[in-house]
């Protein structure tokens, strides 16, 4: 689960991380208003959308009066900004943040994931901060300082110096960033944090390191144990077909093709999304039903699916286990009944069933195109979106 | 021959009064030599009662002291499942399989630390266990698509492991042993220990591995069979056309940092001397073909 910069601040703060003073708006008033509170000549008005990127986009801009202020909030809220993360359509903007200016000598970066090679939380830290760090990564790896974290003893005073001198943190401003960094780990552990990114991480002109910009994601499957957390999650900054689909616990990702796959395992839906591109096709959406579908999930997909007023074909793909064959054939059928299905439908069953499957689809009278392996039913669904 | 289990092996389900894993251990008890495997269950308070006449043990400990069983299956809900796994270790048996998907990644990192050092072997979580073909079932594929032969099976996926062995029966392949790792960022054994114990069996003469985006244990494993491996094997990897930062249903399938991508994976194995598809339709075609 994504956060706003806001929230993600306000969790960082309760851990001694330091931030600028700020104030999270939902309207021009309140953000005069904030500006007015905070005090001080210099205040940025800075875009809320859970996608990055958003200063190139216009989305952050620094106001010098009260009336820039006004100006600028007006301008961003509201907008549909639009950054390399959030594809061609932008997202709209609905909240701000207004901050008090901060006097930048140096920008930095830090972040923290949990690192599969490690199988621990890695920190990770650069003296190349502000701009993207994947290209910092590819262009200038020895810039990037990496520890990584013993689960049971945290980030040590040692670790935390260390890599604030690496990333040229003055003498003066040490035992400041070794608080910051180590705030940072215990905030990451406390809420199952997947990713927490400081970038820039700023050093100002008194020598104190303070984040500029926060961005934490969580891992969902530890939400249940952080209700303050779960409350803190914004619909209208995710895909409604994606909310959709997670209320029936179906994992969902819309993508730019126009055919629908319906599929039982995260690995075969991939590999079926794969295959469909491989003979031509391009796929609509990623669809992983799980291991225990029942019929009205099956309707539920094919609802979401069909919602996609590009798509020009279904492909069902489905290699039964512990999901029988016949109970999913039962539920296409139904769900093809439902819908009244205007698609071409194609379905790949095996496994356990599948014969009893098979026989449901072809004595259901619908104009079900069955395929006997892979290949074929993505060769099938291919050519149905041509002849379209 | 096989690897990790065979027919001699006793196991223990951790969650055996549970739904999921009632239903799993009955399938497992039916499938082959099952009903001389499936020794024991563990359900904390509710030691002494029995499920389909296997007794059910109030601990780890306890259910290993009165069976001999060295193995375990876990199907505890995924905010005990960590703690469950920790107390297979600690009772020392030799290898846990753990089931259960959705365990928050904080507590295996923690879990998978405490594993160092440690006799104990971990398969998952969020896998569908191991097969033997015609000795013995610990997981939740289906059984009755396997057989008996020289093919080893490694997968970071479900049912697209089943794919795989529904392909070499086409070709008239069996498997000497079939293991699902598991989807998840912090897992236990991995492809790499997997492809290890492969070359080290008689009964395995060539082995397809099965990856995904996320990660680099595939790359990692590549590297180790290009200096090591004495068998031919195959490859593919799922999520060529996965979009970077959409986790595609696997908590570890995740393109991050322009990492982890398909492409990378599937040029590293071709480097190392791989044979890999890109159709994920002739994984068993090119086996077949390997093996020749």
């Amino acid at each position: 689960m994504k956060i706003h910069e806001y929230q993600g601040k306000e969790i960082l703060r309760k851990y001694g991380v330091a931030t600028p003073r700020g104030i999270a708006c939902f309207s021009v008033e309140e953000a005069v208003d904030a500006g007015a509170r905070l005090g001080g000549k210099v205040w940025v008005v800075k875009a809320q959308i859970h996608a990055g990127g958003r200063g190139k986009g216009g989305g952050v801009k620094l106001a010098k009066s009260p009336a820039e202020l006004r100006q600028y909030a007006g301008q961003i809220l509201g907008m549909q900004l639009k950054t390399s993360q959030t594809g061609p359509d932008g997202q709209k903007v609905r909240r701000l943040l207004i901050e008090e200016g901060a006097d930048i000598k140096k920008e930095l970066y830090v972040g923290m994931v949990v690192d599969r090679g490690s199988q621990r939380v890695v920190l990770m830290a650069s003296s190349e901060g502000g701009m993207d760090i994947e290209e910092v990564a590819a262009s200038a790896p020895e810039k990037i300082h990496k520890v990584a974290i013993d689960p049971f003893v945290g980030l040590t005073e040692r670790d935390a110096e260390d890599i604030a001198r690496k990333i040229g943190i003055p003498e003066k401003a040490l035992a400041q960033a070794r608080e910051f960094l180590k705030g940072l780990y215990r905030a990451f552990d406390d809420t199952d944090a997947s990713l927490a990114e400081i970038n820039p991480l700023i050093l100002t002109g008194d020598d104190r390191v303070l984040a500029l910009d926060a961005k934490m994601n969580f891992d969902d499957n530890a939400l249940f144990r952080h209700p303050d957390l779960a409350a803190m999650r914004d619909l209208d900054e995710e895909d409604p077909a994606e909310i959709e689909a997670s209320k029936y616990d179906l994992s969902y990702i819309s993508l730019d093709g126009d055919i629908g796959c319906l599929v039982n395992g995260a690995g075969l839906a991939m590999a079926t999304m794969d295959i469909i591109k491989l003979y031509g096709g391009s796929p609509a959406n990623f669809l992983d039903v799980g291991g225990g579908a029942s019929a009205e999930k099956v309707t539920e997909a094919f609802k979401i699916m069909l919602k996609n007023a590009r798509l020009k074909a279904i492909l069902v793909n489905i290699f039964g286990g512990i999901m029988k064959c016949d109970v999913i054939a039962e539920g296409v059928v139904s769900a093809a009944r439902q819908v009244s299905l205007k698609v071409p439908l194609v379905v790949r069953l095996e496994g356990t069933n599948v014969d009893l499957g098979k026989k449901i689809l072809a004595e259901s009278g619908l104009p079900i195109i069955s395929a006997g392996n892979m290949a074929d039913a993505a060769q099938k669904v291919v050519a149905a979106t041509k002849s379209r | 021959m096989s690897i990790l289990i065979n027919k001699d092996t006793r196991v223990i389900t951790q969650g055996i009064t549970g739904k999921t894993g009632q239903f799993h251990t009955k399938m497992g008890k039916e499938y082959a030599n099952g009903r001389l495997c499936y020794v024991a269950g563990v359900t904390p308070k509710k030691g002494g009662q029995s499920f389909e006449g296997i007794p059910i043990y109030e601990t780890v400990k306890e259910a290993k002291a009165a069976t001999g069983a060295t193995v375990s299956v876990i199907y505890v809900p995924p905010p005990f499942a960590a703690a469950a796994i920790e107390e297979a270790v600690d009772a020392a048996l030799d290898l846990v399989i753990c089931i259960t998907e959705g365990i928050p990644v904080r507590d295996m990192i923690r879990t998978k630390h405490k594993l160092q050092g440690r006799k104990t072997k971990l398969v998952g979580p969020n896998c569908p266990g191991v097969i033997t073909p015609d000795e013995i079932k610990i997981g939740i594929m289906p059984g009755h698509i396997h057989k008996k032969g020289p093919v080893g099976v490694v997968s970071r996926s479900g049912t697209l492991t089943y794919e795989a062995v529904g392909q070499l029966m086409e070709v008239g392949l069996g498997q000497s042993t079939c293991v699902g790792i598991g989807g998840d960022p912090v897992n236990g054994l991995r492809h790499v220990d997997i492809i290890q114990m492969f070359n080290d069996d008689p009964q395995t003469e060539a082995v397809i591995m099965v990856g995904e985006i996320g990660g680099s244990n595939e790359e990692e494993c590549a590297r180790w069979i290009r200096d090591h491996m004495k068998k031919p094997v195959v490859g593919f990897i799922a999520g060529v056309t996965a979009p970077p930062g959409k986790r595609m249903g696997h908590a570890g399938a995740i393109i991050s940092g322009g990492k982890g991508t398909a492409a990378e994976k599937l040029s590293v194995m071709e480097e190392c001397g791989i044979k890999v598809t890109r159709n994920p339709a002739e994984m068993g075609k090119l086996l077949r073909s390997a093996l020749k």
